[in-house]
This record gives C-alpha cells, structure tokens and sequence, in this order.
C-alpha cells in the first residue's frame, strides 16, 4: 500500500467544499494518482466552484475552465496542442460533473470519444446538478427527490433509470471505460493508474456522494460510497476496447439489501416498501440473481 | 503571387501562410470551402492538427484549450455556428485568448437561409472580440497576418468576416502574400503565460462581485485601447504589400468634399463606390465612410468625416428587432458624442442575401438629397 503525505497533494486542502464532499475526495485521490505531469480542464461545477475563487487556486498543475458543457472539447484543443509540440508525456485530465457530461455536455462528450482524442476524462457523479441546488440530472437514481423531481401525489420523483454511461463510453470503441466509487479508494487508484497508461479516450465514472443532495449525515460520505457497491446499485467495472460483451467486475457486491444504502438517505425518504422492492428487484435482475 | 482561385482557398492558403498549429471546423454553408481546403491542407502535412469536430460549439472550445496552450488557432464558420458559438465567444474574450476567426457573413433562422447579411455578428458585438469587415477578398487575405499579430500582442480574438457567397465563392485574382512575406511582419505565437507543466497557471477562474468588474473594465478598456494597434498594424503590413485599405479602422472613399455620405460595410461597398464614381461624373458630391472595424468601433474617424455634412445614411445589412439598427445606432452615439449636426437616416438591405446593387446604393444617394430623415427597408 502506498501512504501519501500531505505535500503529495496536487488538489490541495483551503478550497471551500462541504464538510464529507465526496467530489473533493474522489478529486484528490485521482490527482495523487496521476501526478504532476499533466493538465487539468474542468467544466463548470461545484469542483470548480470550489477549487479557483479568485483569487485563490487548488491545484498545483495547469489547470483551466471555460464552461459548463464543452470539458471534451477543451481538452480535445489541449491535447491536440500538446501533440503539435511535439509532448508526448504530460496527460490531459478533464475532471466533470455529472451533468456537465452525462448531459448538457454529452454532445461533446461523445464527439470526443468519436474521435478517441487522448484523454483520461473523469466524470465525478454526484447525481444531480448539486452546485445549483440538487436539481435532476440523467444520472439521478430513480425514484429520487431533488428540487426538479419533487415527490407528489401524482408523480414521486425522478422516473426514470440512470443513464449508463460506462455502457455508452464503450459502445463507442474507447480503449478504457470503467466505473469506480470514493467508498473504494484504492480501486479508484488503481483504474486511473490502468488508464494513465493507454492511449485514447478514456472514461471513468465514479460515485461522489453529496452531503446536501443527498441528505445524510456528513460522516457518512464513504460509508454511503461503499453501501452503493455492496448492495450491487453501484457496479465497479471495466470495458476495454468496446468489447460491452467482456465487462470485468473488479469488486464483487456482497449483496446486502438496498434499503441499508437507501434509508440513510433523506432523497430517497418518501420511499415506500413497494418501491424499495421494485428498485432491490431491479439491481438482483442486473446482476442475474 | 496573383493566382485566380476561389476566395475560400485564398483564405485557406493564408492560414497555412500564417502558420496555425490547431484548426478545429465544422461545416457550415457558406464558410464550408475554407474548412474543406485547409483538411486538404492537413492531410497534406501542411497543417499540424485539424480536430474534426462534432458542433462549432465543440470548434471554439478546442481552440480555447489549444490557445491556451500555446497553439495558434483558427476556425471558421457561419450563422447558426456562429451563434451555437456565442457563449463560448465572450469566455474566450474574458479568458483573453488570442484566437483568430474568419466569420463568411450569413442571416440568422428564421426563415432559415443560407445567403449574406451581417445578422450572425450582431449578437456577438459585445462580446470582447475585435471585429474587422471586409470588402474584398484580397482585403480578408491581407487582413489575417493582421488579425494574429494584433491577437496575440494584445490578446484579444479577432474575428475577420467576409460576405458569405458574394466573396468565399468568388474565384478571382488575388493575390496571397507567401510565408516568407508573412514571417517578416507576424512572429512566432510565443506566449508569456499558457497552460505549462513547469510553470502552473489557472486560467478561466470564478470570480465573486468583489472582483469581476475590475476583470470586465481591463477588457472594455484593452478593446478600446486596440483602435490604435489596428491602424498601426494596417500600416506596417501595407508598406510591406503594397497596398493599403484606409487607416484599418475605416476607409475614406471621396468623402473630403462630399454633401452626401453612405456609411456601410463590407461587399456592398464595392457597388457603392460604383454608384459614387458614376454620381460623380454627373457632379454630384457624395462618398463612402466605410467601416472596417466595427469592433472596437471608430467613433472619432466618423466624427472627423461627417464634419459638414449635408445627409449621411447608415447602411445595416442587419436589423435590430423592436430598436434601431446596429450600426445606425453606433453612428447616432458617435454623432450625438460630438457638437455637429447632421440628419442621419437609416436604410436596413441585403438580409438574407437579398441584392443591394450599384442601383441600391444610388436610390439611397437620391434618398439623402431631401433634408428629412428616413428609417426604411431598401
């Protein structure tokens, strides 16, 4: 195991996230892991929110944002740059929400991998546009509260399922996609160390619980992360090349029921016992049992 | 060299002689002939990186990331591009990325069209590019060393617009000055800060009220301050061409001794200086204030010009909806900002790549002889 110490951080402490940010863990834990040669491009969010208040900064490597939707692009020009000078060692992160990516950004998104640009993009899901005031995004769970899938009489929060975009990642044909969550850190270490070494577009999906979209208790951040993978909600996976057929689970679920990750949660409160057994009907369907 | 060639791939050819690193197009009627020829170029060699990418959003937010890294970039597009670009635009401007643009000048939906007018720029006047307008090919051609040189020394984008159709698909002589021609007036893009591993900058921060203004009043007084640098520039780069187009932010054509004053942009200054030349000979005195930079715009050279003058009508190929419009209104600020008065009627054409002729432009000089002011479509 390694131990880092405090001067190895490249996102560094003094940046103004929520006590137990799960965004900010995730954040610092990549960073480590990928070093000081790179780049990092980031898209409106609460990372940036909280990580460049003028006039302080976070990071200790080159860092730049331009809007909410076009982190993709950005580093498509990056890296496009890079290559044009002849570097062919310093890595270009983007570090995006999941909104940012999964929709207002997806366009982009997509038109990068097309191209397979060379770049390690890191979707930090959080599950709603969390910076904004919890609003729905297309990775929101279903059945969740957030200020824009409210519960009432006719309609009790958001409908439909989580978009897949570690699926999606690989039906393009990129060499790397993978999901990973903050409750499993060194799994995390691991698939962005895996992926530092390929070429190409590369996509990691990864669980950041938010302590005011989610409403729980802030010492519960990693606890929560972990519940998600153990209960089999939350998948941590790996595709390779596009083969969707070929996904490698690279840590198993021990199945505990849903409801030990839900009833912690104050967006998922209003849930009844039939929804709490659609959704546990629904994970052991995706896992086959 | 004068070669005759479409105006399109004169562009194209210039951008090769300027030496961009990082192109990133996407297609869009009529810019499309200056994308395709410079993926030509790419697949050439002659290019460095050419990002194929899916939206013109996706082309000006590669381009802020290649500029901030150290490349010298370049797109173009039309229209709806330009406005899918728009919020990118002011980023870039605020971002202070010195990114160079060839707008080819297309009407905005709806009705959806493909042809000429000035539509497209209006939304992003104020967005903190330097706008420059051009008549002619050959003039767009000589204008882009211009445009990257003044760029990157003051870092601000610059936008080079042409009338769509009516110049990039014109074949014509022109004449492109070649890279070593180039090389003498445009260095080499040497940044002082860009996105470095060795030297670590955050770039595109968030600012609270405490700060944001202050960023905003250095950009409203750097774009500005540029009307200097573009006269500068015109001026070192025609001595070394040969030719000239006014002082860079406008061209006097026969106003010295004129009564009557068209003020327009772009290609339909052509017909209008045929409608002078042709009043002229029947002795009447009219002449042309041209405007080649309408951002930042030169308010003190239209106060120098309109001096005594009997009737000036502002030209707009462009309309703003519920106000008056765009450059008419530019040239009442200007007009009311100094002691003369002078009637000042407004006359909108060309939208949607309607004809404006040699004729046009006499029926306006016709318009101009009664002293009362008019507002009207031509």
């Amino acid at each position: 195991m390694v131990v880092f110490k405090r001067e190895d951080d490249i996102f560094t402490s003094g940046h103004t996230a929520c006590a137990g940010c799960g965004a900010a863990l995730a954040i610092r834990t990549i960073m480590r892991a990928i070093g000081k040669d790179c780049i990092v491009v980031n898209t409106t969010s609460c990372s940036e929110i909280f990580s460049v208040c003028f006039p302080r900064s976070a990071w200790k490597v080159p860092y730049i944002h331009v809007t909410f939707e076009n982190g993709a692009s950005v580093a498509s020009g990056v890296s496009r740059a890079l290559k044009a000078q002849g570097n062919d060692h310093t890595k270009v992160v983007v570090i995006a929400g999941d909104g940012g990516t999964a929709d207002i950004g997806f366009g982009a998104v997509s038109g990068s991998w097309e191209r397979n640009e060379d770049i390690l993009y890191i979707m930090y899901n959080n599950g709603a546009y969390e910076n904004t005031g919890i609003q729905r995004s297309s990775q929101t769970p279903q059945y969740a509260w957030s200020t824009t899938s409210q519960i009432g009489e006719e309609v009790r929060g958001k409908q439909e399922p989580i978009k897949p975009m570690v699926k999606i990642a690989a039906a393009h044909g990129i060499p790397y996609a993978a999901s990973a969550s903050t409750g499993y850190l060194i799994d995390l270490e691991n698939k962005v160390k895996k992926a530092l070494n390929i070429k190409g577009s590369r996509f990691i999906d990864v669980l950041s619980p938010c302590v005011p979209g989610w409403k729980y208790d802030p010492q519960l951040t990693v606890e929560l992360a972990k519940l998600a993978v153990e209960t089999g909600l939350w998948k941590l996976n790996e595709i390779e090349n596009g083969d969707i057929n070929n996904e490698k689970i690279t840590v198993q679920p021990s199945f505990k029921p849903v409801e030990e990750y839900l009833k912690l949660q104050g967006r998922f409160k209003h849930l009844t016992p039939d929804e709490i057994k659609i959704i546990q009907a629904r994970v052991n369907k995706d896992w086959g049992r | 060299m004068v070669k005759t060639l479409e105006g399109s791939h004169a562009i194209a050819d210039m951008i090769v002689n300027c030496e961009a690193d990082v192109l990133a197009c996407y297609p869009i009627t009529p810019s499309t002939h200056i994308a395709e020829k410079l993926q030509k170029y790419y697949a050439d060699g002659k290019i460095p990186e050419y990002i194929t990418v899916e939206q013109e959003f996706s082309a000006i937010s590669a381009l802020a990331g290649a500029s901030a890294t150290g490349a010298r970039t370049f797109t173009t597009t039309s229209s709806q591009g330009v406005a899918l670009m728009h919020e990118v635009l002011y980023a870039v401007a605020g971002m202070r990325l010195p990114i160079v643009m060839c707008v080819a000048n297309r009407s905005l939906n709806s009705p959806l069209g493909i042809w000429c007018d000035h539509q497209d720029i209006i939304p992003e006047r104020d967005s903190g590019w330097i706008i420059l307008m051009c008549e002619s090919n050959q003039e767009a051609v000589d204008t882009l060393p211009q445009a990257y040189k003044l760029a990157e020394s003051l870092l601000l984008p610059v936008m080079v617009c042409i009338d769509g159709f009516y110049l990039t698909h014109a074949v014509e002589q022109i004449d492109v000055p070649s890279k070593e021609i180039v090389q003498k007036f445009l260095p080499k893009f040497k940044p002082e800060f860009k996105l470095d591993t060795n030297n670590p900058i955050t770039l595109g921060i968030y600012s609270t009220p405490q700060y944001l203004q202050d960023f905003r009043e250095d950009l409203a007084n750097d774009v500005d301050n540029a009307r200097e640098p573009i006269k500068k520039t015109e001026e070192e780069f025609s001595k070394i061409i040969n030719r000239n187009y006014g002082n860079g932010l406008i061209e006097n054509y026969k106003c010295d001794d004129a009564e009557r004053i068209i003020i327009a942009m772009s290609s339909f200054c052509g017909n209008v200086k045929e409608a002078i030349d042709e009043l002229r000979d029947k002795g009447e005195k009219v002449g042309l204030l041209r405007i080649k930079s309408y951002r930042p715009f030169p308010y003190k050279d239209v106060q120098e010009i309109l001096k005594n003058k009997k009737h000036v009508g502002v030209f707009d190929r462009a309309t703003t909806l519920g106000g008056h419009p765009p450059l008419y209104t530019d040239v009442l600020a200007a007009i009311y900002d100094s002691d003369q008065k002078v009637p000042i009627s407004s006359f909108i054409g060309g939208l949607g790549g309607k004809d404006v002729t040699v004729e046009t432009a006499k029926n306006i000089f016709e318009d101009l002889k009664e002293n009362k002011i008019k507002r009207k479509f031509v």
